[in-house]
């Protein structure tokens, strides 16, 4: 087996197929930590995990926090706002205290694209990135490729669908990344105006129905449509996404016998997806929040190897 | 006082001198031009083997005073300008508070003769206030001095306000330079749309947001006559259309700057502030077409849009960065690295590009070319020297540029100011 090399996670590009696996195996080991009645192990004993999360998270929040805490490191949640730009100290200036303090790993999300990439540039602690804005979250995008991984015992070959809000998604950014490096066929699919420009350019199709691509895929991911998308234009009608875009019960029928339903979560049920299809047995949404804690601890323990051993990084 | 230069190799706008001459500058003017003078007790200068311009014009800077002083004081932006070879520079109204009445014109062409090495004329707005609604004293304000009006930082959005604000300079004798970009398209936009933004997550501004407001302007021009000057033109769809109005007989005239004939948007996969600038770095097919643009005429002239932040401002993430970079200090080596010696223009049309035209554009008199009886203001160019852009070499009080560690070739050595020597590089 290769060997791990990163002291820092903020985006899949830095990431090799051989890393992802890695990542795929240190989980598989983890996960049955979860299942015990004792659910801890001693891996990161003396370490300090911080949590910066500049946005509100519950799900991504909670899981990497277990995560840190079920390998016994130390952990510290501290929830800023982007505003507190405006008191003067910059966001480079609170990692820098932080790091200050002698913590060993900060987990940091940031309505801002970029941030995290900044961050590992100029600081010694190993920086996971949390979510930055509409760029990336390679943990989320690990869990989902670990999740599809888990169905169908590979991902090479699969054909995956990513539908909605493209244009604002750090969860499609990231999974086409992914996915394409695991070799996945990825194809897109939303309104025109919800679809970046270029998007063409990383290797996927850009599919107009849903319809048509619900009949070709093995994996159907779903994004959250933000509601004031409408506001914002963007949209005519949530009502009308819904009947155009969203994925429930009947339009499922054309689709292939084992097709998985994913979603990043939270859901807004009736409008990406109907409450059937959502508790329906091609959904695995839950199975992802449960491998999420699994993902995260294979993430924590494997930056905390090179911390140790005092590895260059190799971004 | 007198200041006699040389063996001067005059490069005009209409014309390159291939045989060297003496210029000799009297009270402030050129008096004289001749294959050898001699005159006692004047100052000389030493040409030899560099090139000499008439002083360059920069149309379209800040400043920052009032208001923002610690990002550029008229003095540190004048240092900055004679650094770069300028003499004459425009600095734009968007200030605190913003230029937009005589009194505050005065009082910058009052401070800028007081630190006295260079020729620094304020910007008025086009609006009160910046804010798009209703039209400034046109004739007070250029009765304090004022040539041209701006709402730069922003576009007058207002179609009927920009309508009214063409008649009126038209008659005023006012020259109106528009920012073009409609703000509901650019919509927080922090970097060029395309590729590059939707792969780092990044707000885009799309080129239409510009291209809206100069076809919409070419065609208040086209109706009502009058003349509107584009600031920065970015992009490959501008200056197409800018071209075809040209070719009608349409009076708009256009400028564009280094970094956006230099840079494209690869440039921001680094996350680097210093090159968040409005208009956005394009693509390179934009940059392809902003040089075309320049060679062909369709692009006036080259201005830098030197836009000090300190660093303070800038040392924040992408999308909360304010928009510019600086630029006075670099603009005639990049000019003379990626237009000059690649062959794109010549060295009188940089001429014209960096001082002739636009002194047309804005009308500054007796500026803009080396003839007996126009200013003496003079610009000296090693246009071989190879040298490197360092931040410990920037005057400039703010040091927001993506150039530090470019190697240019092409260097001011010289800057003479109404006959008096204002920057000499040593």
């Amino acid at each position: 087996m290769s060997k791990w090399t990163h002291r820092h996670l903020v985006d899949l590009h830095d990431l090799s197929r051989e890393d992802i696996e890695m990542i795929f195996e240190s989980a598989n080991s983890f996960r049955e930590v979860n299942t015990r009645d004792v659910k801890k192990v001693p891996t990161l004993r003396g370490k300090s995990v911080i949590c910066l999360f500049f946005e509100p998270s519950t799900r991504t929040r909670v899981s990497f926090e277990l995560a840190a805490k079920r390998l016994s490191a130390d952990t510290i949640n501290i929830s800023g706002s982007s505003s507190s730009l405006t008191k003067g100290e910059t966001i480079l200036d609170t990692a820098k205290n932080l790091e200050a303090m002698n913590v060993d790993l900060l987990i940091v999300r940031h309505p801002v694209a970029g941030i995290p990439r900044v961050l590992a540039d100029n600081c010694k602690a190993g920086i996971i990135n949390g979510g930055d804005g509409m760029r990336a979250h390679p943990s989320q995008a690990l869990l989902d490729m670990y999740t599809i991984q888990e169905r169908f015992g590979k991902i090479d070959g699969l054909h995956v669908g990513i539908v909605g809000d493209i244009l604002h998604s750090r969860v499609a950014r990231s999974n086409i990344v992914g996915l394409l490096k695991m070799g996945a066929k990825v194809s897109v699919c939303g309104p025109a105006t919800l679809m970046p420009p270029g998007i063409e350019s990383y290797g996927v199709d850009v599919v107009e129905s849903v319809d048509d691509l619900i009949k070709e895929v093995d994996v159907l991911m779903l994004l959250r449509l933000q509601k004031e998308r409408q506001k914002q234009k963007y949209l005519a009608s949530v009502n009308e996404y819904s009947t155009v875009w969203g994925v429930n019960e009947k339009r499922l029928e054309a689709a292939k016998k084992e097709i998985l339903i994913m979603h990043p979560g939270p859901t807004n049920r009736g409008v990406e997806l109907s409450g059937d299809v959502a508790d329906g047995g091609h959904s695995v949404i839950l199975n992802q929040v449960t491998n999420g804690i699994a993902i995260r601890m294979a993430i924590l323990y494997l930056l905390s190897t090179v911390r140790d051993e005092g590895l260059v990084s190799t971004q | 006082m007198s200041l006699l230069i040389k063996s001067a190799r005059i490069v005009n706008a209409n014309k390159e001198e291939k045989k060297t001459q003496d210029i000799l500058i009297e009270k402030g003017k050129i008096t004289k031009i001749a294959a050898s003078i001699k005159k006692d007790g004047a100052k000389t200068f030493d040409a030899k083997g560099l090139i000499v311009t008439p002083g360059l014009i920069d149309i379209h800077v800040h400043f920052r005073t009032p208001g923002q002083e610690y990002k550029e004081t008229i003095e540190t932006g004048a240092r900055a300008a004679v650094k770069g070879g300028f003499t004459t520079v425009m600095c734009m109204p968007n200030t605190q508070p913003v230029i937009d009445n005589a009194a505050i014109v005065e009082s910058i062409i009052d401070e800028a003769k007081a630190v006295g090495i260079c020729n620094v004329i304020p910007i008025a707005a086009i609006s009160r206030g910046q804010k798009d609604e209703e039209l400034v004293d046109m004739y007070e304000i250029k009765k304090a001095g004022a040539l041209a009006l701006s709402d730069d930082g922003k576009s007058v959005v207002n179609s009927q306000l920009m309508r009214m604000a063409i008649q009126y300079a038209d008659q005023a004798g006012m020259v109106l330079l528009q920012h073009c970009e409609d703000p509901l398209v650019s919509a927080g936009g922090a970097m060029n749309e395309g590729e590059n933004s939707t792969r780092l997550g990044i707000k885009g501004d799309p080129g239409i947001s510009e291209s809206i407001i100069v076809g919409r302007d070419i065609e208040l021009v086209n109706y009502l006559g009058g003349h509107v000057h584009f600031c920065h033109m970015s992009t490959k769809r501008s200056i197409e259309l800018i071209r075809m109005a040209k070719a009608q007989g349409i009076n708009v005239t256009a400028e564009a700057c280094p970094h956006h004939f230099t840079l494209t948007d690869d440039a921001v996969q680094s996350f680097d502030t210093s090159t968040k600038v409005n208009p956005p770095l394009r693509t390179g097919e934009d940059v392809e077409a902003v040089k075309e643009g320049i060679k062909d005429g369709t692009i006036d002239c080259i201005v830098t849009d030197h836009a000090p932040h300190s660093a303070e401002d800038k040392e924040v993430d992408f999308q909360h960065a304010p928009f510019g970079m600086i630029g006075l200090e670099t603009s005639v080596g990049l000019t003379m690295t990626e237009l000059v010696h690649k062959g794109v223009i010549s060295l009188s049309q940089m001429v014209d590009k960096m001082s002739t035209a636009q002194a047309k554009i804005v009308g500054l008199e007796n500026k803009g070319q080396i003839k007996e009886g126009f200013d003496g203001d003079i610009t000296v160019i090693d246009p071989d020297q190879e040298w490197e852009v360092t931040e410990t070499d920037t005057v400039s009080k703010s040091k927001n540029t993506p150039f530090f560690g470019y190697n240019l070739k092409g260097r001011v050595k010289a800057t003479i100011f109404a006959g008096k020597m204002v920057f000499e590089d040593v």
